[in-house]
């Protein structure tokens, strides 16, 4: 499994004890400790998962997130010691895939981080219609009219595990599961936001959304092809 | 005293007798019109006078509301008011004075023409009697003839001295006039009878002197002169024959009338003008009052509406300027503090954050290296061994105290929101106890959810309800002995309640409402052995009330306890009451009740009788019948619904292994990892050890 982590966090010590950790499961991480110079390094470690520190000295951990979310598709995992509402969800909307709550266990941290690397492994060609959207699984792409769409690995997941049974309705829980790899249920905002990330790629009008509606209580679901 | 009052002899100054005139005649016709009703308030008594009141009041009704809640008009009415009568006492007095005064003037000018006429007369009679006396005595048919052109000649010449200025009148005094022959007689066409009143007549026949009144004189119909007020002067005199007769002057008031007339009509605009104009002044000099303060009426109803930016505009340096200058100083100082203490929960907010991130990250670090050190501990010595053990579970504990620190100092900073939604409480239920699964076997004990065949569904925040109900269930499984934990659900009205009840040690009395307290211990000499956090409870009182629903515990030594929490089945809706009972039905006193054939038996004294058997009530029992929360009574007086933070007495916990780690495991979310409850602390060291 390939395994390279940039680690972006300022504090050295915690940034050690987390190559330590890193190492000892067989990743290969590398370290950046300035907000100004994560977007450098991440272009030159090409790496295949950001371990990223919300607070950060030169630009902060959201700004940081949004530069490389804007190049990148790479799944990211944000450290942070805020669980608090605002934090998580603005950190969420500027692109990371996940977070983390310091103090997080090692075996937490490695049980998240594989869950992001996971379905890099090769999935079957399949192909699934979900609305006028037409998705490649093994390709990796969605297409509208032939035109394709850019999603992140997690939007794109996301997208198929609904698109993959347009009948069944999906609670939050149960897409915290199958997307994001949590054995028992998180914090359900992961879902909201994200969601609302993919509509706004993927929905002609994100008000009225078609593709992935709402079932009002329970979940979402895939809307009619 | 009437107005006709006898002057007693010609020439005395009339102005005793003037002024009552004047003042009687306004003094009456005040009365009159007094009496007349206006301010008689005749309106009582009458049903269909007061109904007749009722309806005329009715459209005057908005009127009446303005003049309350409207000071200008109050004023403005008010000061017309009081002018006006200040004018009209004035005008009053001043034409009462004017009066007097024409007419003192008159009287007396008439007075002495009156007399002097009076002499005339008397001298002419002297002089008539003496001519004819020279002629011899006449015999009777000739002096009636004789008397008649003499009394003829004499009104002509005495009304002639006159010029017009006053008539003259003779009349036959009463009785002797008809058989000696000679009428009444007048000049300037005055009608004779009618113009001078019987009872002056009446007087100038009994007394010798002369006597005045006021009257209208009234013209023959030939000369077609209006009738005018005049002052007639009568007196008897003797004719050439010694015969009384009773002659009047009769002096027009016209002129006085004209001038007193024309006074009035001035008087009348003056005043009228100055009422209008006092009118007009209270308004405008009212408005410079008012508008001020209506300003700041306005503006004090802005500012407490929040805009804390809103002030008077101030001009001058008035009194209403410092009322502005004061006005805003306020508004300025309350800005300011109300700035400061937003600043300060802002701060503190802020600070709790930083606290939270500063003490997060070395404990991180911290955590990742015991737990290298903790895996790596079959290679070291049994010491180094046990000690890498204790760092990991202690870094356990201090982790979860944070956590639980910052929770509820983010309740205490007002920064906890609640992010309501529809959920099924049987699926955080289920989650809930099957996260506590591991722990209840370690313990021995069954979980067992009753009143989960429908869907009970509330606006609730999963979360911070999940966290709730695994503090409830991790508690109850911690104290319950190792016997059963029952968790019932049911839904009636706009309500949810989930009820977590065990047949553990229970609740002592005499602690009540303390179970919620931050850091309470049931037992402080053993307190801190534990590995709760002592402020489980706490947070989960305050996710309740975030919801605004209620927390509340139940109890009795030895009998177990139940917690139990109620929601608003929709966010924002007071709760009227819960679904389920707080005493349970299977409570020893209930119980008791129940087999002394009694429903509601009172003080009834707790009995000892074996809790057991408790389970199998609660299997058999049917869905939670729904029963009035205010029919849960006698458990404490304090334990009433509304608050949420009643509660009634619990005992110490059960003794208990700490299984902190396996549920946490399970939940895998550190941020919200359960707090045990502050009673669940007993033994805590041998079981933690003994993991």
């Amino acid at each position: 499994m390939k395994g390279r982590v940039l680690v972006v966090d300022d504090d050295t010590a915690l940034a050690e004890m987390l190559g330590i950790v890193l190492r000892g499961e067989g990743f290969e991480p590398s370290f950046v400790a300035d907000g100004d110079k994560a977007l450098a390094a991440f272009r030159e470690a090409k790496p295949d998962l950001v371990l990223l520190d919300l607070m950060l000295p030169g630009r902060d951990g959201i700004e940081v997130c949004r530069l490389i979310r804007a190049e990148s598709g790479v799944p990211i995992v944000m450290l942070t010691a805020k669980s608090d509402t605002v934090d998580v969800v603005v950190g969420l909307e500027s692109g990371a895939d996940d977070y983390i709550v310091k103090p997080f266990k090692p075996k937490e941290l490695v049980a998240r981080i594989r869950a992001r690397l996971r379905r890099s492994e090769e999935p079957a060609p399949e192909q699934l219609a979900i609305g006028d959207l037409v998705i490649d699984v093994a390709g990796h792409s969605v297409k509208r009219e032939g035109q394709s769409i850019a999603l992140t690995p997690l939007e794109f997941d996301l997208l198929v595990a609904l698109a993959r049974k347009p009948w069944q309705v999906f609670t939050r829980e149960v897409l915290l599961e199958q997307v994001w790899g949590y054995r028992h249920a998180a914090d359900t905002r992961l879902v909201n936001v994200h969601v609302q990330r993919l509509r706004s790629k993927v929905e002609k009008d994100p008000e009225r959304p078609e593709i992935v509606v709402t079932v009002r209580g329970v979940g979402y679901k895939a809307g009619p092809s | 005293m009437t107005g006709d009052s006898a002057a007693s002899a010609p020439g005395q100054p009339g102005t005793r007798a003037g002024r009552p005139v004047g003042r009687k005649t306004a003094g009456s016709r005040w009365g009159h019109l007094l009496d007349g009703g206006l301010l008689r308030g005749g309106v009582q008594g009458s049903p269909v006078l007061r109904l007749f009141m009722r309806w005329v009041r009715r459209p005057l009704l908005p009127v009446m509301r303005l003049w309350r809640r409207n000071i200008q008009l109050r004023i403005v009415v008010t000061t017309l008011l009081m002018s006006l009568g200040v004018v009209l006492l004035l005008g009053f007095v001043v034409i009462g004075q004017v009066r007097n005064g024409l007419l003192d003037a008159k009287v007396k000018g008439s007075q002495s023409q009156a007399t002097g006429g009076f002499t005339a007369a008397a001298q002419q009679a002297d002089s008539a009697a003496t001519a004819a006396g020279n002629e011899g005595p006449d015999p009777g048919g000739d002096s009636v003839k004789n008397v008649s052109e003499w009394m003829s000649s004499l009104v002509e010449s005495l009304s002639s001295g006159g010029q017009g200025a006053f008539d003259v009148v003779t009349l036959s005094s009463s009785g002797a006039g008809a058989e000696r022959g000679f009428g009444p007689r007048a000049s300037g066409g005055v009608d004779p009878t009618l113009s001078v009143p019987e009872v002056l007549r009446d007087r100038v026949d009994d007394g010798a002197g002369a006597a005045q009144s006021y009257t209208r004189i009234v013209y023959e119909a030939s000369t077609g002169k209006e009738s005018q007020p005049a002052l007639v002067i009568g007196k008897q005199v003797n004719d050439p024959y010694g015969n009384p007769y009773e002659l009047y002057y009769l002096f027009p008031l016209s002129q006085e009338e004209k001038s007193l007339s024309l006074v009035k009509g001035t008087l009348a605009t003056a005043g009228l003008f100055v009422v209008v104009l006092l009118g007009a002044i209270a308004w405008l000099v009212v408005r410079q009052v008012v508008t001020p303060v209506r300003m700041a009426a306005g503006i004090a109803e802005r500012l407490s509406a929040g805009r804390l930016q809103e002030r008077m505009k101030v001009t001058g340096e008035d009194d209403i300027a410092r009322l502005g200058e004061a006005f805003n100083k306020m508004a300025q100082n309350l800005q300011l503090k109300i700035q400061q203490l937003e600043d300060l929960s802002r701060m503190q907010r802020r600070f709790v954050s930083d606290v939270s991130h500063e003490l997060r990250t070395p404990l991180t670090t911290v955590r990742m290296a015991a737990d290298v050190i903790h895996e790596a501990r079959v290679d070291f010595d049994p010491v180094t061994a046990r000690s890498a053990e204790l760092l990991a579970d202690q870094l356990d504990r201090f982790e979860s105290l944070l956590a639980d620190l910052l929770e509820i100092s983010r309740f205490d900073a007002g920064a906890a929101a609640l992010e309501a939604e529809p959920i099924d409480l049987r699926e955080v239920v289920r989650r809930v106890v099957s996260g506590a699964e591991p722990l209840a076997e370690r313990k021995g004990t069954q979980i067992r959810i009753v009143g989960d065949q429908q869907p009970i569904v509330a606006e609730a925040d999963a979360r911070r309800v999940e966290r709730v109900l695994r503090n409830l269930v991790v508690n109850a499984v911690e104290h319950g002995e190792g016997k059963d934990v029952v968790v019932k659900l049911a839904a009636a009205g706009g309500a949810v309640a989930v009820a977590v009840r065990d047949y553990g040690v229970g609740l002592k009395p005499g602690e009540a409402t303390r179970v919620f307290s931050r850091f309470w211990r049931a037992d402080p000499a053993r307190a801190r052995t534990t590995g709760g956090t002592g402020l489980g409870l706490s947070i989960a009182l305050e996710d309740a009330r975030l919801h605004g629903g209620w927390l509340q515990a139940w109890g009795e030594p030895g009998g177990g306890s139940q917690f139990r929490l109620t929601l608003p089945r929709t966010a924002d809706e007071p709760l009227r009451g819960s679904p389920i009972p707080l005493e349970p039905k299977d409570s020893r006193r209930n119980q008791e009740l129940n087999n002394a054939g009694l429903h509601l038996g009172g003080g009834s004294k707790l009995a000892t009788v074996p809790v057991q058997t408790a389970g199998e009530n609660v299997q058999t029992r049917a869905p939670i019948e729904l029963r009035p929360t205010g029919a849960t009574p006698t458990v404490d007086p304090t334990a009433l619904p509304g608050d949420g933070a009643r509660v009634v007495p619990r005992p110490t916990g059960a003794a208990g292994g700490h299984s902190d780690e396996e549920v946490d495991d399970e939940a895998g979310d550190t941020g919200e990892r359960p707090s045990q409850g502050g009673a669940e602390q007993h033994e805590q060291g041998e079981a933690f050890r003994g993991r």
